[in-house]
């Protein structure tokens, strides 16, 4: 899969692609194929995104995973603050980051 | 205290409402990033993994509980409940919304704080000795000198946009608490044969991708030259640092390739041709800035004995305290580095507490020390128990200083959006490890940094570990035999890295062999010295 992400503008906060929007959770992304480039320009442009990009990754039972592990962390938040993380209820949700 | 006449504040009132502008521009589309981006970062705003992060400096790591009371605030305001404290001595937020900077420099304004020179290729924040003021061994308080460079380089038009940063340690005790030569310039503050004060300049010191102990380039400069010689090494570096190749450019390449002596030689010929322009602020400025720095009202004839009866009371003083000036008085430091926390964060209610432990035992006054640790510097010595039990309660009286459990940790992967590692998460483990075997290692210097930019000044530690990405997995290189004192040394790398659990591992051996082999008082770093690399490698890697 070929997944955008970027940071909301105002707030900073991580954000993927999902096919007509950006969502917060990377579950929500959406394959972009070739028109990554495109929807990247449109998205920044409209000050949808900030500093947004592509980067590989696949579906797998459990959802979306990014193929690095700095957009894993990116995606959940700090592996050693769970409790501000997206996964706050879940003590082993550092695991899928490694 | 130093505190801001009415340009220091009208300069950075000017900024906030200039910067409130821009933001404003960027959110209504009429500025684009490309153009707003250098903008933010002159603002100390960074957009990292998560968020946007807000670096505050605090100048030479001194704070009045004022500020300190405001950055608690600021922790919960904007943030969420916490900080993060800094090599730098200074304060990050990590979750910082882009709408709501401006009104954070403008609460920071209030208190004569702001985030100006917190990055970018600039000169830094000015850093210094903790303990300045206070320390039983100084010469004098740095932090009038540090001051006046603080001023001179604000705004300075010439050094906005450098080859890339620059950061300035200015210190006046023989023991270095400020890792002076590894900055792109040391000051030590000196006194010559005829009894004068003036200033030693080391340049071209770092760490990072190419570490570097910076050589002495002129052993005494004296004080009413000492902002003109600055200039002038300044002066060499913009001319000829490398802009080609961002790898290349800091002051450290450039004194290296062009030698010691070259370099001396064209700052002394730059430093020749200032002296006629009359660059120099008058003596008197000085003097002005000095008196802001007088000494506290000590009280005299106060006792030195403190009760020891309690023995987790009197493990912190040994641990977190040192000698004053002034008898009947303690340095004390706040370890940010409980057992299994993470190195230099703080709550918003933390904060806010120590503040208000500044204000009444400690002259109002706190310092933020490159080690990411608090220090109030002038307490009481019959204060001491009544400040443990305050700290003891808010989980703050961890008595581990400059051990092992004292970690020097950057923010690594769990916030950087530079990193290759976590660093962390690696600090906590080797902090559970070893809890409870502080007093059998003795002082052990142990920093992590999460790439080769060195923020955690791995390169310094008497044991370092480096984060590497190798093939999109965490890895950790061991280095051993680092110091940033006055003897300083750069640590070696051991050979292959390890996994999170390898390092921790490794750590576990290295301290084994250097249990085996201690002679008498001497520290890790002193058994590593003597026996050099060759019995740790051949126990790590076997
Ligand atoms: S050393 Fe690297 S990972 Fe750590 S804070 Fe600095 S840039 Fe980020």
């Amino acid at each position: 899969m070929n997944i955008l992400t970027g940071n909301d503008l105002k707030t900073g906060a991580v954000t993927w692609w999902d096919g007509s929007g950006w969502s917060l959770h990377v579950d929500d992304a959406a394959d972009a194929g070739a028109e990554a480039d495109t929807i990247l320009a449109r998205e920044e442009a409209a000050r949808h995104v900030v500093s947004a990009y592509a980067v590989d990754g696949e579906k797998t039972a459990e959802g979306v995973r990014p193929a690095h592990i700095k957009e894993r962390i990116r995606a959940l938040g700090p592996t050693v603050r769970l409790d501000l993380s997206l996964k706050p209820a879940d003590p082993a949700a550092g695991n899928w980051v490694i | 205290m130093y505190k801001y006449d009415t340009y220091d504040q009208a300069m950075v009132d000017a900024r906030v409402a200039e910067f409130r502008d821009q933001v404003h521009r960027r959110l209504d589309g009429s500025l684009p990033e490309d153009k707003f981006r250098p903008l933010r970062l002159m603002n100390g705003l960074y957009l990292q993994l998560h968020a946007y992060m807000l670096r505050v400096a605090v100048p030479y790591g001194t704070l009045s509980s004022a500020q300190m009371r405001v950055l608690g605030d600021i922790a919960d305001k904007y943030d969420r409940g916490y900080g993060h404290f800094t090599t730098r001595q200074n304060i990050q937020y990590n979750w910082i919304k882009l709408e709501d900077a401006p009104d954070i420099l403008a609460d920071l304004a209030k208190v004569e704080m702001h985030a100006i020179q917190t990055s970018g290729n600039c000169i830094r924040n000015i850093s210094s000795d903790q303990y300045a003021g206070a320390a039983a061994d100084e010469l004098v308080d740095p932090r009038p000198y540090a001051e006046l460079l603080r001023q001179w380089s604000s705004f300075h038009p010439e050094f906005s946009y450098l080859p890339r940063k620059f950061k300035i340690a200015v210190i006046a005790s023989a023991t270095d608490r400020a890792a002076m030569r590894l900055h792109d310039i040391g000051i030590e503050i000196v006194k010559n044969d005829k009894g004068e004060i003036g200033a030693a300049f080391y340049v071209g010191g770092g760490m990072g991708r190419t570490p570097m102990i910076a050589p002495c380039i002129n052993a005494f400069v004296p004080l009413d030259q000492l902002v003109t010689y600055s200039e002038a090494c300044l002066r060499v570096y913009n001319r000829y640092g490398r802009r080609d190749n961002k790898y290349k450019a800091r002051i450290k390449i450039l004194v290296h390739e062009l030698g010691k002596k070259e370099y001396t030689r064209q700052v002394e010929a730059e430093f020749a041709h200032l002296l006629t322009q009359g660059i120099e602020p008058p003596l008197a400025e000085l003097e002005r800035i000095k008196a802001q720095f007088a000494d506290p009202a000590f009280e005299s004839g106060l006792t030195d004995s403190v009760d020891r009866s309690d023995p987790d009371f009197a493990l912190w003083v040994d641990r977190n305290t040192a000698a004053h000036r002034v008898p009947g008085y303690a340095i004390v430091t706040i370890s940010l580095k409980p057992v299994g926390g993470i190195p230099g964060d703080a709550s918003a209610d933390q904060i806010r507490l120590m503040a208000d432990l500044a204000k009444e035992y400690a002259f109002d006054e706190l310092r933020v020390t490159h080690a990411q640790n608090i220090v109030l510097a002038h307490v009481k010595k019959a204060d001491l128990h009544a400040l443990w039990t305050r700290l003891d309660e808010a989980g703050l009286s961890t008595a581990n200083l400059d051990t092992i459990g004292d970690i020097i940790a950057c923010p690594g992967l769990d916030y950087c959006s530079l990193a290759n590692a976590r660093s962390i998460p690696v600090a906590q483990k080797i902090s559970e490890r070893f809890a409870g075997r502080e007093g059998e290692l003795g002082e052990i210097k142990l920093k992590i940094s999460g790439c080769i930019n060195a923020c955690g000044h791995h390169h310094a530690g008497h044991i370092g570990i480096l984060g590497v990405d190798r093939k999109g997995v965490e890895n950790y290189q061991l280095l051993l035999g680092g110091s940033e004192g006055a003897d300083t040394s750069l640590g070696q790398i051991t050979g292959p890295g390890f996994d999170e659990d390898g390092i921790v591992g490794a750590i576990e051996t290295a301290t084994g062999v250097y249990l085996a082999n201690k002679e008498g008082e001497e520290r890790f770093l002193d058994t590593y010295r003597r026996i050099g690399m060759a019995p740790f490698k051949e126990a790590i890697y076997g």
